[in-house]
């Protein structure tokens, strides 16, 4: 359907153009700009440095290295600890939801509810539920014998266990309600084949099940490891970065420096460094995908 | 045996359902307490003598306005939803429709921001937002996340899967493209429009490092920023901080208890279209 004038396009696309060329096109330049420069958004002065501020991330014997490397920890531990959690415990919940069965839309219902509450809620509570002195869990746990003194938010490894949890509490049913909508579109007829070649249920969920959500498992996949690259409400609310530094996020470093002690420079390296190790992670997670299907062809 | 499997289905996901809901209702329990015995070991289950200070305390503190956070909250979340559905309708019908030179460089760039962690774009927007004189206001939590890729990539192929038929007897009946977009397009895509409006929404709603940096004043904070300077300002208060986090929760709760059916498929269907 050809339009009539050959503005009308870009009539349409302006708004949105707009928008994109001011807050997204032009912010990646100029980030990269500000990367190469002692950038302070208070001061006049924003001398040239190149790739200074990169260096100095890769020096060992700069102040920013240390900080900057610890937070890229804290994401990378994060990440490998809860995307797993993330896709493994949600899909099980979404095979048992699949099942027909009474109470299944409240079972829903409950599961996806912390979602809609927000990071700062979800943080307060479990703050307050984690607390090592008079927190409910300790509470539990001493009540049924086991040792009722963790320092759920202020020692590793029991800091890394609280947010991992929480973040799993937050945002299961999110994942789950995506693997369900996933899992009801893959047709009956397959299950009823892999039945009649006398396939058990083992045998139906790795050679049909699986193979049919792998778009959505990949989507799932992506969706997760961005989510908890760009983990901060968790930890900037419940543990503060606490016991030390150890639990302080890459994202965290990052929008410490750059929006609070106003070193803008390094902050938007260290950025480019966290965009382009999670591009690199992307590449790979295709990769991975890819080759599956490969070789089930 | 169905039946025992059926019965240990409902065990393991009651099981599952209580520890979602029991801290909620803890939440609201311990709202309702006063302030020694919020911070009393044990912990009680229910409120010994339940009493609404917590809630006096913190609605009539000034630096906590907790009803001003929730309102600046609905104002950001429901312009910038709207502001994506609009930008983003207009552009994914173009890219969905119309020839011209150039859209598959546009589509292109667009498409590879999907791909582009948000993270990049903090440093910089501060630059901008700051020189735009908009830091501190709602502006700021409004305009720069409305260029949403995810809601072009996603009206777009829901615009391609409709039937042409309606649009093309329109053209002929003398109908300009904004006629046909307007009363034709608009009105066939309502289902997906709303999707994109809700999510919008939750994300906007959910909001957390980017309005924590840009707004400082109290009465300028968003819900998600604003609670979380209330855990600084009382930091052993558990119960001003619950009956904050309740105040916060309950509306939210609520309305997704009205409409948790529409939001649930409207999270779903976006995934599948990812």
């Amino acid at each position: 359907m050809a339009s009539r004038r050959a503005w009308t396009p870009w009539a349409f696309l302006a708004p949105y153009l707009a928008l994109f060329t001011a807050f997204v096109i032009a912010p990646v330049l100029l980030g990269l700009w500000i990367s190469l420069h002692d950038w302070d958004f208070t001061l006049p002065g924003k001398p040239f440095v190149g790739l200074g501020n990169y260096a100095d991330l890769f020096d060992p014997s700069s102040v920013t290295f240390a900080p900057f490397w610890n937070a890229m920890r804290a994401t990378g531990i994060f990440t490998v600890c809860a995307v797993p959690l993330l896709l493994v415990v949600p899909l099980a919940v979404a095979l048992v939801m699949n099942q027909g069965f009474r109470g299944r839309n409240a079972f829903r219902t409950i599961f996806f509810a912390p979602y809609v509450l927000g990071v700062a809620v979800v943080g307060l509570l479990w703050r307050f539920l984690l607390d090592a002195n008079i927190g409910v869990v300790n509470a539990l746990l001493g009540a049924i014998g086991l040792s009722g003194d963790t320092a759920w938010l202020s020692s590793v490894p029991a800091a890394w266990v609280s947010l991992v949890g929480v973040t799993i509490w937050w945002t299961l049913g999110f994942n789950a309600v995506i693997f369900l909508a996933g899992l009801q579109d893959v047709p009956g007829e397959l299950y009823e084949a892999a039945r009649v070649d006398g396939a058990g249920a083992w045998g139906r969920f790795r050679h049909v099940t699986l193979p049919s959500l792998r778009p959505v498992t990949m989507f799932v996949t992506m969706v997760t490891i961005i989510a908890s690259a760009n983990m901060f409400g968790q930890s900037f609310i419940m543990t503060k970065g606490a016991p030390g530094q150890e639990t302080r996020t890459a994202i965290y470093y990052i929008a410490e420096t750059g929006l609070q002690n106003f070193q803008m420079g390094s902050a938007a390296a260290g950025s480019w460094i966290l965009t382009l190790a999670l591009m690199l992670l992307s590449v790979v997670v295709f990769a991975v995908f890819r080759e599956r299907k490969g070789a089930r062809a | 045996m169905r039946s025992s499997t059926s019965t240990l289905r409902y065990v393991v996901l009651s099981l599952l359902a209580l520890a979602f809901v029991s801290p909620l209702l803890f939440m609201v329990s311990t709202s309702f307490k006063s302030r020694q015995e919020s911070a009393q070991t044990p912990p009680t289950w229910f409120p010994q003598a339940p009493t609404l200070d917590a809630y006096r305390t913190i609605l009539s503190a000034t630096d906590t306005p907790v009803f001003r956070w929730f309102a600046n909250s609905i104002i950001a979340a429901t312009s910038n939803a709207l502001l994506v559905v609009v930008t983003s309708s207009l552009a994914a019908y173009a890219l969905a429709r119309m020839d011209f030179k150039g859209k598959k460089v546009v589509f292109g760039l667009i498409v590879a921001t999907l791909f582009v962690p948000p993270v990049i774009l903090v440093i910089p927007n501060y630059e901008i937002v700051g020189r735009l004189f908009w830091l501190d206001t709602l502006l700021a939590v409004i305009v720069p996340t409305a260029a949403n890729a995810f809601g072009v990539f996603f009206l777009r192929q829901f615009f391609i899967s409709l039937p042409t038929e309606l649009e093309e007897s329109a053209y002929l009946d003398g109908a300009n493209t904004w006629q046909v977009f307007s009363k034709i397009v608009v009105p066939l895509s309502r289902p997906a429009l709303a999707t994109l409006t809700l999510l919008a929404f939750l994300t906007n709603w959910n909001d957390f490092l980017w309005p924590v940096y840009v707004l400082f004043s109290p009465e300028n904070q968003t819900l998600q920023a604003g609670l979380s300077t209330l855990q600084s300002a009382n930091n052993v208060r558990y119960d001003l901080l619950m009956a904050g986090a309740v105040i916060a929760s309950v509306p939210v709760l609520i309305l997704y208890a009205l409409s948790q059916r529409f939001v649930i498929e409207g999270v779903s269907r976006s995934g599948l279209k990812g």
